[in-house]
């Protein structure tokens, strides 16, 4: 039996785990499965195929940027929210998460360091294809004897950037929300490819829907993102739409997490 | 130190965890026995913070699980072996463990060779792992941030009978450097071979708790004759009360000096005479959870 009788007790004064190292360990979940890696390899590659894509097929006034742009902005918005999603989805179907919210008992900690690192990947994805982007403008005007088009200002990469962040954070918010990948997948692509269609629908029907719409359709107030310059109204818009499906959910989904029953 | 205290967790109508206190001291393993479904893992869900109490608590140290700043290093929790990313290698789970409890990787490797996991074995994905495999990566994670408190949910569940023996003498090791050790089970006998205080749980309450010795305690006298009907009838006339036990025996709580001069003055041939031997504890874990088995077992403690 027991020799040093010492009363085991807890450390309260001991450091917490600080918001940085959650964020590092959440980014390394990321990249630490096959599905991950390959996942975020493909980002890159098919960046890459977008702009050979566009230097094969495009005629000698459509090589600019912008046609670049909209080519790798493809894959960059299908598959970000996928990355967002398995981060989420992961801790519960692979249930995995009965180790990291062991670790880890405040739950809001963990899901906003998973925010911060989807949001991290997010951005060095879409620099990184505004890069391949511009190479293949450089390589492309190269090839077809012309001087390169660079008609895409500043203002509107950071609008690009900012509307796949904002895609990201959908997905994410979707995967908070149901907890399960396949029904966050599928509830990822209604939103953005089937609900599109029944609202433009609708609006070409119902004149009070075409009024409407672009204050609840984040879809249709987000594309406004992808043209640039908004204006003041576009931007309350985007609130508003963004409110209705990306806040409100998001709040709902996080609230639901640190609720929830950990199995 | 665990201190549970009339811990209850419901869903709807049904009382998974039913008015459930123990304690869990310093310096001895405890074991907690139940029956699949008795309300162990939920009972240790709720102390580790992943599931929300209806009513009571459960302290660790006087505070919760919640509180404890990077808990990780200071109380170890396996709750399932198998909940793990199946696409992750067994080092990297342990490296993502480490990195969260701000430990040096050297610690992934010294853990890893604690459980006899090989190089080899520890970068394969956890999908290729046996039960057992996972199991000692799981006490591989509980072990990592050297905690003085270990919360082990069915850990000897896959291990082979070699491995239950090696989990045994690390827990010994472990609680006689005065660490606290919680383990459930659903089997006796793993909870006799390694625990030092049983708690036996069933449909949500407990049943039974104390140390080993008090629980395997000679419970009273086990009887056997060839003719088993006139051995019964003999002890019915002299007024003792006896149970079936075992392979037609009888276990009666009359000392054996009575039973003997019973069954001689009936005439009957008796075949064995002793003190029941740990037959207590099985035949009471066997009956309180009849109920809750899908199976009749008869209980044969008493011939072992």
């Amino acid at each position: 039996m027991t020799t040093t009788a010492t009363p085991v007790t807890i450390d309260v004064t001991r450091p917490a785990i600080p918001f940085s190292r959650l964020v590092m360990v959440e980014l390394r979940k990321m990249f630490d499965t096959r599905a991950g890696r390959w996942l975020m390899i493909s980002i890159a590659v098919l960046s890459i195929l977008a702009a050979v894509v566009v230097i094969l097929v495009a005629d000698d006034n459509f090589i600019t940027y912008s046609s670049f742009a909209t080519a790798f902005g493809v894959p960059l918005g299908i598959l970000l929210p996928v990355v967002a999603i398995l981060s989420v989805t992961g801790e519960w179907s692979q249930r995995s998460g009965l180790v990291s919210f062991t670790l880890v008992p405040r739950r809001d900690a963990v899901i906003n360091a998973k925010i911060v690192a989807a949001i991290l990947v997010g951005i060095v994805s879409v620099v990184l294809a505004f890069v391949i982007g511009a190479l293949g403008n450089v390589l492309g005007a190269a090839i077809n004897g012309l001087s390169p088009v660079w008609d895409v200002s500043v203002t509107q990469l950071f609008t690009i950037l900012f509307a796949n962040i904002l895609g990201l954070l959908l997905g994410f918010t979707l995967g908070a929300l149901f907890r399960n990948t396949p029904a966050a997948i599928v509830g990822y692509f209604v939103y953005s490819f089937v609900l599109p269609g029944l609202f433009a629908v609708l609006a070409a029907f119902q004149d009070w829907f075409k009024d409407l719409q672009p204050w609840v359709d984040f879809n249709f107030s987000q594309s406004k993102l992808f043209d640039g310059n908004l204006t003041g109204e576009e931007w309350g818009q985007l609130g508003t739409s963004g409110l209705i499906w990306f806040v409100i959910p998001l709040a709902l989904g996080i609230w639901l997490i640190r609720r929830s029953e950990v199995k | 130190m665990i201190t549970v205290d009339r811990l209850t967790k419901t869903y709807g109508a049904y009382r998974a965890v039913d008015d459930v206190s123990f304690v869990c001291r310093p310096g001895a393993v405890t074991g907690f026995l139940g029956p699949n479904g008795a309300g162990k893992s939920t009972t240790m869900r709720i102390m580790a913070g992943l599931t929300p109490a209806t009513s009571g608590s459960a302290l660790i140290g006087g505070i919760r699980y919640t509180d404890i700043p990077n808990p990780g290093t200071q109380i170890g929790v396996l709750l399932d072996a198998s909940a793990q990313h199946a696409g992750r290698t067994g080092r990297e789970i342990l490296a993502l463990s480490a990195l969260t409890m701000g430990l040096p990787m050297s610690r992934v490797d010294q853990m890893l060779e604690l459980v006899s996991l090989t190089p080899d074995e520890s970068k394969r994905r956890v999908k290729n792992y046996s039960l057992g495999m996972r199991q000692r990566l799981g006490i591989a994670n509980a072990l990592l941030g050297d905690p003085k408190i270990l919360i082990l949910d069915e850990p000897a569940n896959g291990l082979d009978p070699a491995g239950i023996h090696w989990m045994r003498g690390l827990l010994r090791d472990y609680a006689n450097r005065g660490g606290t050790v919680l383990l459930s089970s659903h089997l006796l006998h793993e909870i006799e071979v390694i625990a030092d205080e049983i708690i036996v749980i069933g449909q949500g309450r407990i049943v039974a708790q104390g140390t080993k010795a008090e629980l395997l305690q000679t419970a009273g006298t086990f009887v056997k004759a060839t003719d088993a009907s006139a051995l019964a009838n003999a002890l019915t006339a002299a007024g003792i009360t006896a149970v079936p036990s075992g392979d037609a025996g009888l276990r009666t709580d009359s000392d054996a000096a009575t039973v003997g001069k019973a069954a001689a003055a009936a005439g009957v041939a008796l075949v064995e005479l002793r003190a029941a031997d740990g037959s207590g504890l099985e035949e009471m874990f066997l009956q309180l959870t009849s109920s809750t088995q899908r199976e009749a077992i008869i209980p044969e403690g008493a011939t072992a």
